[in-house]
């Protein structure tokens, strides 16, 4: 296997990996309730230090609630944001750009402009407005998210299907007879799957950085939900004597992201060199 | 007298050329006033340099682009009265590049079985059968037809092609170049292969080649392209022989022999290559024509017959 000697690859799969893992298991591997306060038990330091007490492994917060909980709850927020945000901007994206690409002329001129007016649209700003009009929710992040991070998409599937749609077997699917939505189908979009892959993990760490930084200026998942953003958030007022509150959930969204990234550039390695046309 | 096989009746194309938002459209005349007629049974070739509208010619006659004037008839029906599954049953292609003309995402049976589905209607297991039994036709184990293109030679994807341009009993096959992406070992195969099934399934080809011993090989008519226009056509031996028009007596001087030491041949044509965005006046081709005189900037030659085929030149011989 090709996929095995791509260490980053490696690497990447295994921390996206486990973190889906953790965010699909996470009622059973959290021993604790997430939500649960205890204000006698507050800012508990993590096992490794002095005072530290193997019944909360990562410590308490600032409301006293088990931390590692809190970690493990906040995986499933990100993992959810992330690939929800993938799927709905993937869809909006690629459906796009397809159409843009194949069709070409006025269509595309029409994909185009929406495609240069969402560049032109500034990301928080729009978060900003959503959640003045609606309210922040975790759905609200989730649609503002994918209903805005499409381009990347769109541009990407837009010039692989121009490229595609000159080739010699897509004329001679027009010859054998076959309709336009299976020449789109069969021929068009299996192969442009593959740097639409590459986009969709840059698109996921994108998603997921966002979503923290939303949350971080409270636009984005609402407490007491436990999102890596959120707890970034809550622990700043602390970070000078507990800096432990600050650095459990920022060290996780590094790794989460990095991992994402390297899972990314191995994919496209891997796809790169595994062209054999 | 029965209509032919294949009529093409004054065909155009013209692209607009269009060098930006500012700039000046321009026109590009890929093709100008084509005729040509193909009897069932026949080979026509088709020779030119690159770019003279050899390919567009073949995009327009498999309906793959419809030509700005003119009309394509098949057995006396114009090509646009056709449906996409009626028009696969007639005419199928067979393209240059092996490695560009198979979905490298799709098993080799799918790809022979793809006319056939797009027919609809067909059950599986008869698509199955069939497959099987085009793929040994043109020399492949039917057991190949689980593998992708990327695991196949260049001779083998040819002979997929191949088989997919012939599964569904096609009368006619439009091949662009089906040889010219080979290596020399192969070419001969496939050529001895089209040659052998167009006699068992009764097909008649449009042979495309910019290859003159190709052309000589195959074809029984032959026609001559020039910047989009037919120069001249006569039967292949008769062109071959006694060519009329300068610039096809520049291409059989051109065809190289293999004889080392001889080096490349000197076709007297110059350097100044034809651009299709820029028709010269007169007669196209006096730019480069070696015994043009004064008259060719100016008038353009009409088409005259000339034996069983037509040339066009104000100097060449005719009757």
């Amino acid at each position: 296997m090709r996929a095995l000697r791509n260490a980053g690859l490696c690497v990447g799969a295994v921390i996206v990996g486990f973190t889906l893992l953790v965010a699909i298991f996470a009622p059973i591997l959290a021993t604790q309730d997430p939500f649960a306060q205890d204000l006698s038990r507050r800012l508990i330091v993590p096992f490794w230090m002095e005072g530290g007490s193997t019944n909360h492994l990562l410590g308490t917060d600032q409301l006293g609630r088990d931390y590692l909980a809190r970690l493990i709850y906040g995986a499933r927020i990100s993992m959810l944001i992330g690939i929800m945000t993938v799927v709905t901007s993937g869809a909006i994206g690629v459906a796009m750009g397809v159409i843009g690409g194949f069709f070409g002329g006025r269509i595309d001129d029409m994909i185009l402009f929406a495609i240069t007016a969402r560049l032109s649209i500034p990301l928080i700003l729009v978060a900003l407005a959503v959640v003045s009009l609606v309210g922040s929710s975790l759905t609200v992040v989730v649609m503002t998210l994918g209903l805005l991070l499409w381009d990347r998409f769109a541009v990407v599937a837009r010039v692989s299907t121009m490229q595609i749609r000159t080739l010699d077997f897509v004329a001679a699917a027009w010859s054998a007879g076959c309709s336009r939505p299976r020449i789109l189908l069969r021929e068009v979009l299996p192969n442009i799957l593959s740097p639409l892959a590459v986009v969709a993990t840059l698109e996921m760490a994108l998603a997921i950085l966002l979503e923290a930084a939303l949350s971080f200026l409270g636009l984005g998942v609402p407490p007491p939900l436990p999102s890596w953003g959120l707890m970034i958030a809550e622990a700043k007022d602390y970070m000078f004597f507990s800096p432990w509150v600050i650095m459990v959930p920022g060290l996780s969204l590094c790794a989460l992201v990095f991992g994402i990234n390297l899972l990314g550039d191995g994919l496209r390695d891997l796809l790169k060199t595994g062209r054999t046309t | 007298m029965t209509a032919p096989l294949l009529e093409v009746r004054d065909v155009g194309q013209r692209f607009r050329a269009s060098g930006g938002m500012f700039a000046k459209t321009r026109q590009v005349v890929a093709v100008d006033g084509v005729s040509l007629r193909l009897e069932t049974g026949g080979v026509l070739g088709v020779v030119g340099e690159s770019g003279c509208g050899k390919s567009t010619l073949a995009k327009i006659i498999l309906g793959l682009i419809k030509p700005t004037s003119g009309d394509v008839l098949i057995d006396g029906r114009s090509l646009t009265t056709m449906d996409r599954r009626e028009r696969a049953r007639l005419i199928q292609p067979v393209f240059q590049d092996p490695f560009s003309s198979l979905n490298p995402r799709q098993r080799i049976r799918d790809i022979v079985a793809l006319p056939l589905t797009a027919q609809g209607g067909i059950p599986a297991g008869e698509i199955r059968k069939r497959v099987d039994a085009m793929l040994s036709r043109v020399g492949l184990d039917p057991a190949m037809g689980e593998r992708l293109p990327a695991q196949l030679s260049g001779g083998q994807r040819q002979r997929v092609a191949i088989a997919r341009a012939l599964v569904l009993h096609p009368r006619l096959v439009v091949c662009d170049e089906p040889t010219s992406a080979l290596d020399v070992s192969v070419q001969a195969q496939i050529l001895n292969l089209l040659a052998e099934l167009r006699l068992e399934f009764g097909l008649s080809y449009l042979f495309i080649s910019h290859n003159l011993a190709v052309v000589e090989h195959v074809a029984s008519e032959v026609a001559v392209m020039y910047l989009g226009r037919i120069v001249e056509r006569n039967e292949a031996s008769a062109l071959f022989h006694a060519p009329r028009h300068p610039y096809t007596k520049a291409l059989l001087a051109s065809v190289l022999t293999p004889e080392p030491g001889l080096g490349i041949p000197e076709t007297g044509l110059g350097d100044a290559m034809p651009d299709p965005a820029n028709v010269p006046s007169g007669c196209r081709f006096h730019p480069r024509c070696p015994v043009a005189v004064e008259r060719c900037s100016r008038d353009s030659p009409t088409t005259e017959r000339a034996g069983a085929g037509i040339v066009e030149c104000h100097l060449a011989p005719v009757g």
